[in-house]
């Protein structure tokens, strides 16, 4: 099942809506990629907050996806990553370095908020 | 078949140390062939975990370490199975992991079980990960023939 | 652990003429009923066991555990045993009741039956030790079932008050709005640090918590394996949108840590609570700040 990609403002929202192949989220990844230069977006919206599992190879695909985007200069941040599943990324040694977190959409739109202008 | 135990494997130990003989409940196969078989494996662990009891988190947990298991299958040996079972011991109950292969196999387990506290993700085979998620661990594994990964869970 | 799995597998390996046995114990022991639980309840009281209880509640279960046992004895599996076991172990531990006095009752049973075969078969000296043959290791497997059963009910509930302890000892407070502190007292095992964590995380989704607080004045000692717990604590808050400032690292603990050589460069340490609060309020308004421009910027 393909990802919505939205377009807001200077924007883009990805929400995803349920549980992710590897394949699905390489695509996800690559849209994003794409469309952040299509729409000139200063910032990428990525809602996990569906997902159950976050493992090793979705949690590279979102830290790629995150440094691909800045090399496109602009920011990414995760949304939405449940306490239960943080908690498990951590247990098995995972993180997020350098990659944006905010706890839902609207937190999300705020760090990005903060983090264009002071690009300014 | 070389058969790996982590630390000494002390009898009360719950880490490492891989105990047979518990009574059968109930149990599910999941034949692993492609990825796409990953988020399946772990959608009916989350299932049966839920049936034992399990909360929130500790389905989080249980599907978290089917996943890499599952990945390990398809990466390593190209195809393979997952075996979810009810278990029950002593007065307690909980989830039984079986990931088995007939791939490569591990060569050197010691390694395979040996990087670190932190891996910073994605390299290697995250077995030491799986542990860390489970409360009992065991793996089987023999070059040329293949690899049994079991792991525990108990409902506390 | 005790796993009494070993002898509760496989019903009693009896032969035909212990089978014939156990049917004959099994009717005697039905037909003298009253006479026999009545004796098994006097004895209970005389020997002082079960205080906690009164006449009619010893009675009362006497009278259970005695049907129970006979059933045991007839069908050779423990499963009803056992079940009734740890359902009267959960009723009598809250009361006081210790292993001693359980591992005394049963025994005093297995006493009150065996006299009971001894006075009906004395006569016949071969056929009472056929009957003892066939009762004893029965009647062993019994004892051993309801010891057992009411061992692991004690462990379970002692397991469940430390949980409760635990869970008092963690209170995640909100001082204001987004902002959490954890002050953490006493020792950590990694039991605790998991459920603490777990709290915490729980906790920052509730309160969309931004910056929380963890202040372990009241922690004496840190290992290598409540360092990393806390360490993962910080990464798994991080990935919830939420920065952790630890406070009160004392002298000693510092030493630790650099000693064992624990990676706390991702950690923002500030000295004391007070300091770390002061310091989490800087965060918080410097968020406000910067994502409104309405705000007063001069």
């Amino acid at each position: 099942m393909e990802v919505p990609i939205l377009k807001q403002g200077a924007y883009l929202i990805a929400s995803v809506q349920s549980a992710l192949a590897d394949a699905e989220m390489i695509q996800l990844r690559d849209a994003l990629v794409d469309k952040v230069g299509k729409f000139r977006s200063r910032g990428v919206i990525v809602d996990v907050t569906v997902l159950d599992v976050v493992d090793s190879f979705a949690t590279r695909t979102l830290r790629d996806l995150a440094h691909m985007i800045r090399l496109r200069g602009a920011e990414t941040v995760i949304v939405g990553i449940q306490p239960e599943v943080a908690f498990a990324m951590v247990q098995l040694g995972l993180t997020l370095e350098g990659v944006g977190t905010a706890l839902d959409l609207e937190e999300g739109l705020a760090f990005l908020n903060q983090k264009t202008q002071s690009v300014e | 078949m070389t058969n790996h135990r982590e630390s000494a494997p002390r009898r009360e130990s719950l880490h490492g140390v891989w105990r047979p003989g518990p009574v059968v409940r109930a149990e599910d196969i999941v034949p692993i062939e492609s990825e796409a078989d990953i988020v399946t494996a772990r959608q009916r662990g989350r299932t049966l975990g839920a049936e034992v009891g399990f909360r929130a988190g500790e389905l989080a947990l249980i599907a978290t370490a089917i996943s890499e298991l599952a990945r390990n299958i398809v990466l390593y040996a190209g195809r393979g199975e997952i075996l979810l079972t009810k278990i029950s011991e002593g007065g307690r109950i909980g989830l039984l992991i079986a990931a088995s292969d007939q791939g490569p196999g591990i060569s050197d387990l010691t390694q395979a079980m040996r990087d670190g506290f932190s891996t910073s993700g994605g390299l290697g085979l995250g077995l030491p990960g799986v542990k860390r998620l489970m409360d009992e661990f065991g793996v089987v594994s023999s070059p040329g023939r293949g690899t049994t990964v079991t792991a525990k869970k108990w409902k506390r | 652990m005790i796993e009494p799995e070993a002898y509760l597998k496989e019903p009693l390996p009896a032969g035909e003429s212990d089978v014939m046995l156990l049917r004959e114990l099994v009717a005697h022991l039905r037909r003298n009923r009253t006479q026999l639980r009545e004796e098994w309840a006097r004895r209970i009281t005389q020997a002082q066991l079960l205080t906690a209880m009164s006449k009619d509640e010893i009675f009362k279960e006497a009278t259970s555990v005695y049907d129970n046992y006979v059933e045991a004895l007839e069908t050779g599996t423990m499963e009803a045993l056992q079940t009734y076991a740890r359902d009267l172990s959960e009723r009598i531990i809250p009361r006081g009741v210790e292993t001693h006095e359980v591992v005394g009752i049963v025994l005093l049973l297995r006493d009150v039956l065996a006299r009971s075969l001894f006075a009906k078969y004395q006569a016949d000296f071969a056929l009472l030790n056929c009957i003892l043959d066939a009762y004893e290791p029965a009647a062993n497997r019994i004892a051993n079932t309801v010891a057992v059963g009411f061992v692991q009910e004690r462990e379970r509930i002692i397991m469940e008050q430390q949980e409760a302890i635990r869970e008092l000892s963690t209170p995640v407070l909100q001082v204001r709005e987004r902002l959490l502190i954890l002050p953490i007292i006493g020792a950590i095992d990694p039991h605790r640090a998991r459920q603490l964590t777990e709290q915490l995380l729980g906790a920052i989704r509730t309160n969309r918590a931004k910056v929380v607080v963890i202040d372990i004045t009241g922690v004496a000692v840190i290992d290598t394996n409540v360092a990393n717990h806390l360490v993962q604590t910080v990464e798994a808050s991080r990935l919830l949108g939420a920065t952790v400032i630890v406070t009160g690292l004392s002298p000693k603990i510092a030493q630790t840590l650099v000693t064992i050589g624990v990676d706390l460069s991702k950690m923002n340490t500030v000295g004391d609570l007070q300091g770390g609060i002061e310091e989490a309020e800087k965060l918080l308004a410097y968020k406000v700040i910067a994502s409104s421009p309405t705000a007063d910027s001069a």
